[in-house]
């Protein structure tokens, strides 16, 4: 069966992502037809099917797909490059760097030509920059470094957040802010989609590009190097490619916690272990794993919606404590 | 002619003008004490570590070879080698190709077979004992089928019977025409496989030549600074401190 799974990876995940995105079509408090309502989407018609649809379900569906393609993807690649299973974009402080970012263009309207991509921009400069401290910061790869450089840029990015929080132009705009912080894909609209595609292709076609260089360091820089991988241009277009992907997601969708970390150990036993091929099933994974965790929030009987952050890190954060717990085992 | 050539090659600090050639079909060995400049100068030679002085291999200055031709000519097996991923002896064995760009199975099963891993190719590599897991190393380099291997100490930490396998493998692959250096603490072991040895001092050559040659108790006692007993008259010969 496991060797089934292996070998069949790709294409399941593909099945089970088309079922899980058709689920979530279908799934609301109106009952409406998915194909009606999408055919009379495409062609313009004003019915109520196609504007439940076209208008609330299909973004909210894309935009949980491709946030939680853009963090899965981003997990397997920073954890690939850092030979490290507890990276992840929350953990090295770039989903922080892309909060920070973003909020200051949220309240003082930096970068005010660029439009509604200003959110976006300012998130991926946030998250490049965040990474790129993380790398200066730990000098290297090992584990114990990147996670304690990685607190201590999130400290900083989480500092100079709360600066932002702390000078906030009112009071709304300061609640507004902590709720788009708890990560969410409703009420996002299609427009976001014209920011998170091109990044998750631009980001994923720069991290893929660096399959062979991630297989490499599997055995340390030193061997990567000695055959013939450049470790510092790849490592840049990597950090580049993560920056990328998580930049656009946090400024679209606020930090969804925990995804990267998750998806990658799920799927290692099915590849192998091979950080090479562990990229596009991660991403796959990430998708439907936010997708399913936006179906939960939905269909959650409180009167408040529950954020997807704060599924994702309930989930997650118990995930992390048993992983420190294995990682403690083996050195105890 | 000479595989590779090596003159006056210098790292501030670590290494001053030296100077060698590596024949096709040698087994040339490095000893010297701990900071004498060995992993340095196998470094410096698999262009991981910049030096300054000239480095040829088959008549090209290395400086004008793109970095994943000149890996394809030079393998290196550093000294501290682990795996960050739980993978298979067989994937291991397969990232050897990478210089190459392709995952040529002859080639991979010809290294599993030289480096002697056959029965465990399947395995996960964390679960391999450290003489299993330094054949798995080797076999890495070895897939690369490179005209010129290094290895850095590659049997530091292990059993006689596996420092003996171990050497055994990187002779056997001297004698298909390709050319081996070997750093090794062990003079005994250097003495019976080396066809050369290449004694480094404080970062300078002091001695090259046959082992007759170079393992003098003149010269190992400068090098090491402790008096030894030497025996090369003996089968295998012996090489000890006093």
């Amino acid at each position: 069966m496991a060797r089934l799974v292996t070998s069949f990876l790709t294409p399941l995940l593909m099945l089970a992502l088309i079922i899980v995105a058709s689920i979530s079509l279908g799934f609301g408090s109106t009952s409406v037809g998915v194909f009606a309502g999408l055919i009379d989407w495409l062609n313009g018609e004003q019915t109520d099917a196609a504007l439940i649809i076209g208008e609330i379900r299909l973004p909210r569906t894309l935009l949980a797909l491709i946030v939680g393609a853009s963090l899965g993807l981003s997990g397997a690649a920073l954890q690939g490059l850092l030979r490290n299973p507890l990276a992840e974009p929350g953990l090295v402080g770039a989903s922080q760097g892309a909060a920070l970012g973003a909020a200051t263009v949220f309240y003082y309207g930096v970068f005010a030509s660029l439009g509604t991509l200003a959110t976006a921009v300012a998130g991926l400069l946030g998250a490049g920059a965040t990474l790129l401290f993380m790398l200066l910061l730990a000098g290297s790869g090992r584990p114990a470094l990147v996670i304690m450089a990685g607190l201590a840029i999130s400290t900083v990015a989480g500092a100079a957040l709360a600066v932002v929080l702390n000078f906030a132009p009112n009071p709304y705009a300061m609640q507004e802010l902590v709720f788009w912080l708890m990560g969410s894909v409703s009420n996002r609209g299609l427009d976001s989609l014209t920011i998170l595609f091109p990044a998750l292709i631009i980001g994923s076609a720069l991290i893929l590009s660096q399959r062979r260089l991630l297989a490499a360091l599997s055995l340390g820089e030193q061997i990567a190097e000695s055959m013939g991988q450049s470790i510092k241009q790849g490592s840049r277009i990597i950090v580049l490619g993560v920056a990328c992907l998580v930049g656009s997601s946090v400024s679209v969708a606020g930090a969804i916690g925990f995804v990267g970390l998750l998806v990658p150990h799920m799927l290692r036993p099915f590849v192998g272990h091979r950080p090479d091929r562990l990229l596009i099933p991660a991403a796959l994974l990430g998708a439907i794993l936010v997708c399913v965790a936006d179906i939960a929030v939905r269909g959650m009987p409180f009167g408040q919606e529950l954020k997807l952050g704060v599924l994702t890190s309930l989930i997650g954060a118990p995930f992390f404590v048993w992983l420190v717990w294995k990682e403690r085992k083996r050195w105890l | 002619m000479a595989l590779i050539s090596i003159d006056n090659l210098t790292v501030e600090q670590r290494l001053k003008a030296v100077s060698l050639e590596l024949n096709r079909g040698e087994l040339l060995g490095l000893i010297g004490a701990n900071g004498a400049g060995k992993s340095t100068l196998l470094h410096a030679i698999a262009g991981l570590q910049s030096a300054t002085g000239d480095i040829t291999i088959d008549d090209r200055l290395i400086d004008t070879i793109p970095p994943h031709e000149r890996a394809r000519i030079v393998g290196i097996q550093p000294q501290a080698v682990s795996s960050a991923w739980a993978l298979t002896v067989t994937d291991i064995v397969a990232l050897g190709r990478m210089p190459w760009g392709d995952e040529d199975q002859a080639a991979i099963n010809r290294a599993i077979e030289r480096a002697g891993v056959d029965e465990f190719r399947d395995r996960i590599i964390d679960q391999l004992s450290g003489g299993e897991r330094a054949r798995v190393w080797l076999a890495r380099v070895l897939a690369g089928e490179p005209q010129a291997l290094l290895a850095d100490e590659p049997i530091a930490s292990l059993d006689i019977h596996y420092q003996l396998a171990v050497m055994a493998v990187l002779q056997n692959y001297s004698r298909e025409g390709k050319g081996v250096i070997v750093a090794i603490h062990d003079l005994s072991l250097a003495a019976r496989f080396c066809d050369r040895l290449c004694l480094l001092d404080k970062g300078e050559m002091i001695a090259i030549g046959t082992p007759k040659e170079v393992l003098t108790e003149a010269l190992l006692s400068t090098a090491y600074g402790v008096p030894v007993d030497i025996d090369l008259e003996r089968e295998p010969p012996v090489v000890l401190p006093k």
